[in-house]
């Protein structure tokens, strides 16, 4: 049952072949049993799990069954849900149990899904190799076994790594600056972060409000579909979630791809890249030309500024979001303090890690008098000709091929130490978040025995398409069946 | 673009984040650095640039002016660190 797809075992929930009981029971057991090696969970919520299958067996009976009635998966440890401890991967929510669920979380109960548990995350999603979570490194279930562990990546290291080693068929992300893209890459699985707005942010712990977006980490294209049909729609509780239509994004997934127009930004194939990477990833793009897309060069000629706009603007936005942390109200409060000054410093000193300290005090300094000016409204400025870039090129391309990442999983330890490498994993994911437009990853090959992902990115609202183009993929390469050893 | 140890220090107090002089020495080279990467910005053109705050031009929606949330004090406190009698305890700040 392991390997199966969310669209798979929905069929047989629907045959009676098991029920949601039995397949919830089938899939804690092996995740107790498994994720020793990964720490991809933070939380196993197995009380709540069992109540959520039995109701799902229920709603079954009833005659009211969804296409997740019964599904087990996963939420990053990032959404609330209301009962179960929500860490956002920081010793400051340690023992936070929200009294109420993320949106996003509703809409999954709902539908009759069930949730597992929590994973694992970088602290507050600042990060891109899952190294900075308070609950310890998440492991790549690539080359897990040989004498070097490497980075699931990150932020949402914990649901890309989970899913890549069955533990579930799918769990929720969050995407800033490449958080669902970069783990779905390097974990070897299929990541969708929306366009801003299509999914609601309630209830999901806030680190830049501008750009995060919740969305879809799955191995095939047909089950990212499946999620974003719950996931997305308008919520009057998040001000800035789009009121629009939402399609079904499994009808269109069989179109053919004949006459496709795909655009290559050539910043995104620079000397950042290595040759074998870039390998992978044209030839991807050639499985597409035979499927009958067309291909041309396009330029983002001020992509090369994305990251520059991106850690003025994450951190600025970042610094506001986690002021609400102060020990007052809930969380983290530090031992026996002297006076309220004490108590706010010493409780965000000890209930941080260095990261998140760091982007903090960046975004502080980057608000402070005299600097907002030549910081911050500078980035929103850069960010405006970001998103010219990409409306121009979508005037000549109905998609845009890129690599993810530019390289494979990298070892634990290796960029952790200089804040600024570890950066620039996100140099090819950013531009898309300040923009705000979807985009996907979708495994598309190996370099030395490690998952590369090729990144297909796509106008406002054109998810259906992103997905269509992914599934036709998925139809004529078997990348992302590929299986960790 | 560097930063001084004193900046450090003043926008530590303004985030109230306590920091050690120790603390303060490696977050004058990291924060050097990641000031260093944001200097790029300075070379972009952007005169006639609007600065933008939402993906699709967005602007904050406003509600009817009418009760929404019945009262959950009780649920919200109950994880608070310390409270007494409905209210949120700190330190004492007025002698």
């Amino acid at each position: 049952m392991h390997n199966k797809s969310v669209a798979e075992l929905s069929r047989e929930l629907e045959s009676g072949k098991i029920s949601s009981v039995e397949l919830a029971q089938q899939f804690l057991d092996r995740l107790k049993l498994e994720d020793g090696k990964y720490n991809s969970f933070i939380t196993i919520s197995e009380e709540q799990a069992m109540v959520e299958a039995k109701a799902a067996d229920d709603m079954r009976a009833a005659g009211k069954a969804t296409a997740w009635t019964g599904i087990p998966f996963a939420h990053k440890d990032i959404f609330c849900t209301n009962g179960v401890r929500t860490t956002c991967g920081s010793k400051m929510l340690e023992n936070f149990v929200p009294p109420y669920d993320a949106t996003v979380t509703e809409k999954f109960k709902q539908a009759g899904a069930v949730c597992l548990g929590k994973t694992n995350m970088d602290e507050f999603a600042m990060g891109s190799s899952t190294e900075s979570s308070y609950f310890g490194a998440t492991t790549n279930p690539w080359g897990a076994s040989s004498a070097v562990n490497r980075v699931p990546g990150g932020s949402s290291g914990g649901s890309a790594a989970a899913v890549a080693a069955r533990l579930v068929p799918a769990a929720t992300g969050t995407d800033t600056g490449g958080s669902i893209r970069q783990p779905a890459a390097l974990c070897g699985i299929t990541g969708l972060k929306p366009t801003y707005g299509r999914v609601s942010r309630y209830g999901m712990i806030a680190f830049a409000s501008s750009l995060d977006q919740g969305g879809a980490m799955t191995r095939t294209a047909e089950d990212a579909a499946l999620m974003l049909n719950v996931m997305a729609g308008f919520d009057p509780k998040d001000s800035t979630c789009i009121d629009r239509e939402v399609p079904d994004y499994t009808a269109t997934l069989n179109e053919p791809l004949k006459g496709l127009k795909i655009g290559l930004p050539k910043e995104y194939f620079s000397e950042q890249l290595s040759p074998a990477m870039e390998q992978q990833v044209r030839s991807a793009v050639r499985e597409y030309e035979k499927l009958g897309a067309t291909v041309k060069e396009v330029s983002l000629p001020n992509a090369k500024l994305a990251i520059a706009a991106y850690y003025v603007i994450a951190p600025a936005e970042a610094s506001a979001n986690l002021s609400r942390f102060d020990g007052v109200r809930y969380g983290y409060r530090c031992e026996d303090p002297k006076d309220l000054m004490d108590m706010y410093t010493r409780t965000r000193a000890e209930g941080f890690g260095n990261e998140v300290k760091r982007r903090i005090l960046v975004g502080s300094y980057a608000l402070s008098a005299g600097y907002f000016d030549a910081y911050y409204l500078k980035a929103q400025k850069v960010r405006r000709l970001i998103q010219q870039d990409f409306i121009t090129a979508f005037k000549e391309v109905d998609v845009l091929m890129s690599p993810v990442s530019p390289s494979p999983a990298f070892v634990q330890g290796e960029k952790n130490t200089d804040p600024v490498s570890m950066y620039l994993e996100d140099v090819f994911t950013i531009a898309i978040n300040l923009a705000g437009i979807p985009a996907m990853s979708v495994p598309a090959g190996f370099v030395d025995g490690l998952p590369v992902g090729l990144q297909i990115i796509g106008d406002y609202f054109s998810e259906a398409r992103l997905l269509n183009a992914a599934h036709q993929f998925q139809q004529v390469t078997d990348w992302h069946q590929r299986e960790p050893q | 673009m560097s930063i001084s140890r004193a900046d450090i220090e003043k926008v530590a107090v303004l985030a109230r984040i306590k920091v050690d002089d120790e603390q303060v020495s490696a977050l004058e080279k990291d924060l050097g650095n990641i000031l260093d990467l944001v200097d790029q910005l300075s070379a972009a053109d952007t005169d006639l640039v609007e600065p933008m705050a939402h993906p699709l031009d967005a602007v904050q929606r406003l509600r009817p002016d009418v009760v929404t949330e019945t009262d959950q004090r009780a649920a919200f406190q109950a994880i608070a660190p310390a409270t007494e009698d409905g209210l949120y305890l700190v330190p004492r700040v007025i002698e």
